[in-house]
């Protein structure tokens, strides 16, 4: 299920393999803390992924947060691609590949949440959200 | 007067995929109001349901953030272009979910009642006090009242290190000691008044000096960490650790009348070394031991701390995250100056280059023995050496390099008083290189004095030898019957 408004991007639904090769890579070497990054399309497909610092200051192990200027960085890369910023992705270390309630509380619309399950270091389950319209829940999307 | 709003990507489809907006207005608010006026689909996404910018919308004027402006408030001038910028936050599920805040007993009803009917505080902020963590970083003159008001708010659980027993010197602001307290344990003592105020309080005590090897290990698991201390050394460990483990830091210092206080370490704030990132040179400026303190000064720097760390156990941002407040008691004038994050600072900048603790001792520049060990061995003596001097009969000139109130509580006879900062002006005043007398230097501890010592060797008066342990190792050891303090 995805938002249903018709003016929101398409949601994108597949991630060249390149991609998701890194973000596994980004995952596992920044296990035990969480690892963050922008994730850039073109033409509705996710092509890379571009890592960002993690810059939270209430603990790396349970939490991520990129900076404004990191978002603007992001922003400026998609542009220069030319591209569009699809989404972020961040690993849940040593816990499941869902959103949290703090994932939740602190969504933006019509963006692609890719979540990469670590265990023990090891990149697991890669699993791919969208928040809905009303704030209410995420809807799990395709990869 | 019209102006640009720029829109970042995830908010475009509510303004029909521009991503630029142009509006009226005369502050940010206004601008804010008239575009989510026309666009109303992206008022959820931007304020929450009280009507407050969400904490991850950030709001730009120009290069600004304006919640280092006037917020909201801010006033607009021609051209300024105001952007919303996403900060992406989120993570994995941490322990302490608001379902497993602790429930209040009747008994704690009652205690906290003048709490729970602010709506800032309210029974969901008392639970969240409840189940607070907080750890004090000495239970000295800021850590006493810090702690005390604490315990009496109602923070579940408060963690003190401290390594000192209590002396008579430090009743006059430690007022969380007793005068009966005096010899026994600052831990000991501290935990004892903390519980027989606060009885459902529950006292973690770290018998230890805090070092680069244990602070990692003990601020673990704290929510706020309150910096009680009283060195250079200690103050940037108690930084650099907070940073590391993302735990804010409720910053006090104090020094004769005048205090300051901050947050640091919050989520893109601004952390102690934004501030200093440099320690000053050893002995630039005196501890509370050596110039003293007005006695209530650390009450009310040590309460704005308790406040603060109170603020953020409760979820709030209105703090001094971002602001540095200065304090004069004596002129009684309270100031205030901005602070922001330093993208370029070594500990929490965008590219941090100090990713672990480190030696504390070594960056302040203060060898483990202090000052003293500036003075070469064969340039010391000891309080037994001069006191057989003396007695000998032979010739001293024991030169006294205090301030003249400390001269007028005890003195040791025969010394001539001529203050630190005089010495380079009053070289005249020395006995001459080819005087016969022993020319020894002294002060309440030794480290001023060895300075000075240091100083006439630079202007020729080789002889000159630093009195180990000062005036205070004299009356431990000496003579008793004079006033300590």
């Amino acid at each position: 299920m995805r938002p249903t408004q018709s003016d929101s991007p398409p949601a994108a639904a597949t991630i060249a393999p390149e991609a998701l090769e890194e973000i596994r890579r980004h995952a596992s070497e920044t296990y035990p803390f969480e690892c963050c990054g922008a994730l850039i399309a073109t033409a509705g497909r996710i092509v890379e992924a571009f890592r960002l610092p993690n810059t939270t200051a209430a603990g790396a192990r349970r939490r991520f947060r990129i900076s404004p200027s990191d978002y603007r960085l992001a922003e400026q890369r998609a542009r220069e691609k030319p591209g569009t910023l699809a989404g972020f992705y961040h690993s849940h270390p040593d816990h499941p590949a869902r959103p949290s309630p703090h994932d939740l509380e602190q969504a933006w619309p019509n963006l692609t949440y890719v979540i990469i399950a670590v265990d023990a270091g090891a990149p697991g389950d890669i699993t791919s959200w969208r928040l809905r319209e009303d704030r209410s829940a995420f809807d799990r999307g395709e990869l | 007067m019209s102006h640009q709003v720029l829109i970042p990507t995830p908010l475009r489809p509510y303004t029909d995929g521009q991503d630029a907006v142009e509006v009226d207005a005369q502050t940010v608010g206004e601008a804010l109001a008239a575009l989510t006026g026309r666009y109303g689909g992206l008022r959820r996404h931007l304020y929450s349901d009280d009507g407050k910018l969400r904490s991850f919308v950030n709001v730009y004027l120009n290069d600004d953030d304006i919640r280092y402006l006037d917020r909201e408030a801010t006033v607009l001038k021609p051209s300024d272009v105001i952007s919303i910028v996403p900060s992406v936050a989120g993570g994995a599920p941490v322990l302490t979910q608001d379902t497993a805040l602790p429930e209040l007993t009747q008994d704690e009803y009652e205690r906290y009642s003048r709490h729970l009917i602010l709506p800032e505080v309210g029974l969901d902020g008392q639970r969240r006090l409840k189940a607070g963590r907080v750890l004090c970083v000495g239970a000295g003159g800021l850590g006493s009242p810090a702690a005390l008001y604490l315990a009496a708010a109602g923070v579940g659980t408060i963690g003190l290190i401290d390594f000192d027993t209590v002396e008579a010197s430090n009743l006059q602001r430690q007022i969380i000691h007793s005068t009966a307290d005096v010899g026994r344990s600052k831990l000991v003592s501290a935990q004892t008044r903390l519980v027989a105020l606060n009885p459902g309080l529950s006292v973690e005590t770290f018998d230890t000096r805090l070092t680069s090897a244990n602070a990692l290990e003990i601020f673990r698991g704290f929510d706020v960490v309150l910096d009680g201390t009283d060195n250079f050394a200690t103050r940037y460990l108690v930084n650099d650790a907070c940073v590391l483990l993302g735990i804010p830091n409720a910053y006090g210092s104090i020094f004769r009348f005048e205090g300051q206080a901050s947050v640091f370490a919050t989520t893109g704030g601004p952390c102690y070394r934004c501030l200093y990132p440099e320690p000053p040179p050893p002995g630039l400026v005196p501890s509370c031991a050596e110039g003293g303190v007005l006695g209530v000064l650390p009450g009310v720097i040590g309460t704005i701390q308790a406040t603060e760390t109170l603020k953020l156990l409760l979820g709030s941002d209105r703090g001094l995250i971002g602001r540095l407040l200065l304090y004069d008691a004596w002129n009684m004038r309270f100031r205030e100056l901005k602070l922001r994050r330093d993208p370029a600072c070594p500990v929490c900048g965008d590219q941090p280059t100090v990713r672990e603790l480190i030696d504390y001792e070594q960056f302040c520049g203060v060898a483990p023995a202090a000052a003293a060990s500036t003075v070469a061995p064969e340039h010391e003596v000891t309080v037994e050496q001069l006191k057989a001097s003396l007695d000998s009969r032979r010739p001293v000139y024991l030169l006294d390099v205090r301030e003249p109130n400390e001269f007028d509580i005890c003195r040791i006879p025969g010394s001539v008083l001529i203050p630190l900062a005089q010495l380079p002006n009053r070289l005249s005043e020395l006995p001459g290189p080819s005087g016969e007398a022993e020319f020894i230097v002294h002060c309440k501890m030794g480290g001023r004095s060895a300075k000075a010592v240091k100083l006439l060797h630079e202007h020729g008066f080789t002889r000159a030898r630093n009195l180990k342990g000062g005036i205070l190792a004299w009356i431990d050891r000496i003579d008793p019957g004079l006033p300590k303090y």
